[in-house]
């Protein structure tokens, strides 16, 4: 189980996208791949926009779709950054 | 100029005169200027563009007393006018975020972080405001090829209890960053394009999505200012669209289509190369974001869906 902190990279506020690209290239995609589970901790995160999320998971279910959710497990989430992954969960679902 | 606020912004929208290439003229009002900080905005996007064209700004000694307020904001340092103002800065406590010109995504994220303590605000009231700046710059730096990037200022109104932020580009334009995928017939169907959940420049796929995005920034912005029952104001090329406030007694509905919602719009302004945005937010009661997600997350998916289902082809019987 790998556990990415994102408030270490991204600040209180999750907004740049070219981070949020990077976390999912260099760190969530290899993991995946090696079968691990991921959980991305949202701890002192405050807040997150639509477009830093999207970055971060959407190009995943795209890819290898909705069961790719089943490995990365979303951690100290605070009511809006959870209302954002589900919209942005559910959107790409929609999309696949 | 004389006063421009979102509400009365058209006549100083149609008075701007675009015929000389060669030379910006920079003239106010002798007695009173009172302005949108997007227009302060407007006038360094324009004159950093035309000076890289190797045009000449020729500015008008500003007289009202307001001249300050410009000083202070940073526009004449910005473009190097002497205003002849001397000036002691003391500590920003006044409540405004000087012009900035933000180029890339650092840029932008340091900026976050120095411009909220500027405001003074209880941080749930700042949530909403740094929502919007950084949507509406990474529009800026994603979509618009600006080599100036994104100009952007605010000031918040204690009386009114409003934040009235600006920002403006000198890009390509809403309409040639849709161009590729989605061909709008001209401005404003670009600009109603581009407020529409599920469109975005990055893909051709009708409500479909690209890697790094999903055609939402703008949709949610609108749906921040409905909810607060303000002005938004988009201008590019030659159309402007002006979302209007939603009247007090009239009960909030989030709308996929721009053109269903209480708004105004001109398709014949003088060209502006790029985009502008303007938003006022009043801060007299926090938003309930949390709520407002849950109704985006709705309008967003059923607009996305109609938006598919319009580009379906029907059998044709005969």
């Amino acid at each position: 189980m790998i556990k990415i902190k994102i408030f270490d990279i991204a600040g209180s506020f999750a907004e740049n996208k070219d981070k949020a690209r990077d976390i999912r290239i260099n760190i969530i995609i290899p993991n995946l791949d090696r079968k691990e589970k991921i959980i991305l901790d949202f701890d002192k995160v405050e807040s997150a926009t639509q477009s830093f999320i999207h970055a971060l998971i959407s190009d995943i279910i795209k890819k290898r779709g909705a069961g790719s959710l089943n490995n990365i497990f979303f951690k100290n989430c605070n009511e809006i950054i959870k209302k954002i992954i589900e919209i942005v969960t559910e959107y790409m679902q929609d999309s696949v | 100029m004389n006063s421009v606020w979102i509400g009365n912004i058209d006549p100083f929208i149609r008075s701007f005169d675009t015929s000389n290439e060669k030379i910006l003229e920079i003239t106010s009002h002798k007695k009173w200027v009172s302005v949108h900080p997007v227009v302060l905005c407007m006038i360094s996007a324009l004159g950093l563009f035309m000076r890289k064209q190797g045009a000449k700004i020729n500015y008008e000694k500003m007289e009202a007393t307001s001249k300050h307020y410009f000083h202070r904001m940073g526009l004449f340092e910005l473009l190097n006018l002497d205003s002849e103002m001397k000036i002691t800065s003391h500590e920003s406590s006044g409540r405004f975020i000087p012009i900035k010109q933000i180029k890339n995504s650092e840029d932008l994220e340091d900026f976050i972080k120095e411009m909220i303590p500027l405001l003074h605000l209880e941080p749930k009231k700042v949530e909403p405001i740094k929502y919007i700046i950084s949507e509406l710059v990474r529009n800026v730096l994603e979509h618009a090829f600006a080599p100036d990037g994104a100009i952007v200022c605010a000031q918040y109104y204690k009386k009114s209890n409003t934040l009235r932020l600006g920002v403006a580009d000198t890009g390509v334009g809403i309409k040639n960053s849709l161009q590729l995928f989605y061909h709008p017939r001209n401005d404003l169907s670009a600009i109603a394009l581009a407020l529409t959940p599920g469109v975005t420049g990055t893909t051709k796929k009708l409500g479909g999505v690209s890697e790094m995005n999903a055609g939402a920034g703008l949709f949610f912005i609108k749906s921040l200012a409905k909810t607060s029952r303000d002005f938004l104001m988009i201008y590019s090329g030659s159309a402007m669209y002006k979302l209007l406030k939603n009247p007090k007694n009239r009960q909030i509905k989030l709308i996929a289509d721009p053109l269903k919602d209480h708004y105004s719009s001109d398709n014949q302004l003088p060209y502006w190369k790029g985009t502008v945005i303007a938003i006022d937010l009043c801060l007299d009661q926090t938003i309930d974001f949390k709520g407002l997600l849950t109704s985006i997350r709705k309008v967003y998916s059923d607009g996305k869906k109609k938006l598919i289902k319009e580009r379906y082809r029907k059998p044709k019987f005969i």
